[in-house]
């Protein structure tokens, strides 16, 4: 397992991006399957720096990144506020451009991009699990 | 990200390279309302070099779609999606909502 550290700031978001890319590359992961997890991993750090810790530059982001043999486990961790976006109620995609809401299209995308989502809150930090599979070669 | 934007008679091409993610989604709308208060509500997105984009550059783009069509004085229009982002627009419902062409030289030529 690999693990990184990074500032609670939107522009860590490229470097987290970079380092979980890299790693499902290794996992083996084809282009497309890395893509939808960088989609997946940059929104939940987005949400992490907005919603658990209120603004940028508040606290740190653990990224720990797992290759398994059926894919790749992405954890992250945080120190700051209990956040469970899935209490946000889900976007409906095919409403009309004046119906669209600007908010929860985040978490749904997550949803859709992974194969398992996991939220666990402790005392002193949270921990949101992410599972991608990649295609039978 | 870089941003380049270009004006024709008709219409605005803006030009993205790179990530448009919660760093830098908020220059894109900067970029956006300055040509909206220009009275220029035709927008052709270039995004033939758009390496990645979240929900905050999603969010970026509905918003400044609807102040386009207000009035029906205009439309922003996107060009030269590459296939993964395009499938990330297919997800969250946009592919309806937005038009959306091959290449930037078609999406100019519809205004």
């Amino acid at each position: 397992m690999k693990t990184r550290v990074f500032p609670g700031r939107y522009e860590s978001l490229a470097e987290i991006a970079e380092f979980v890319t890299t790693e499902a590359q290794n996992a083996g992961l084809n282009h497309q399957e890395s893509f939808e997890l960088e989609t997946a991993v940059d929104e939940a750090v987005s949400n992490i720096i907005e919603h658990a810790y209120g603004g940028e530059g508040i606290g740190e982001i653990k990224c720990h990144c797992l290759i398994e043999d059926e894919g790749i486990r992405v954890i992250l961790e945080d120190y700051g506020q209990p956040f469970d976006p899935s209490c946000i109620p889900t976007p409906d995609i095919k409403a009309q451009l004046k119906d669209r809401k600007n908010h929860g299209l985040g978490f749904f995308l997550m949803c859709q991009l992974m194969d398992e989502i996991k939220f666990e809150f402790y005392h002193d930090h949270n921990r949101l699990t992410m599972f991608k599979r990649k295609k039978e070669s | 990200m870089e941003i380049s934007t270009s004006q024709f008679k008709r219409c605005d091409v803006v030009k993205i390279t790179g990530r448009l993610d919660s760093a830098t989604s908020p220059k894109l709308a900067e970029e956006l309302a300055r040509i909206n208060n220009k009275g220029r509500f035709k927008i052709v997105m270039d995004f033939t070099q758009l390496e990645f984009i979240s929900s905050a550059g999603l969010r970026v783009l509905i918003a400044t779609l609807k102040n386009c069509k207000r009035y029906n004085r205009g439309e922003l229009v996107l060009a030269g999606l590459p296939a993964p982002i395009l499938s990330v627009f297919d997800l969250a419902g946009f592919t309806s909502i937005f038009k959306i062409y091959d290449d930037v030289l078609t999406a100019v030529g519809t205004f």
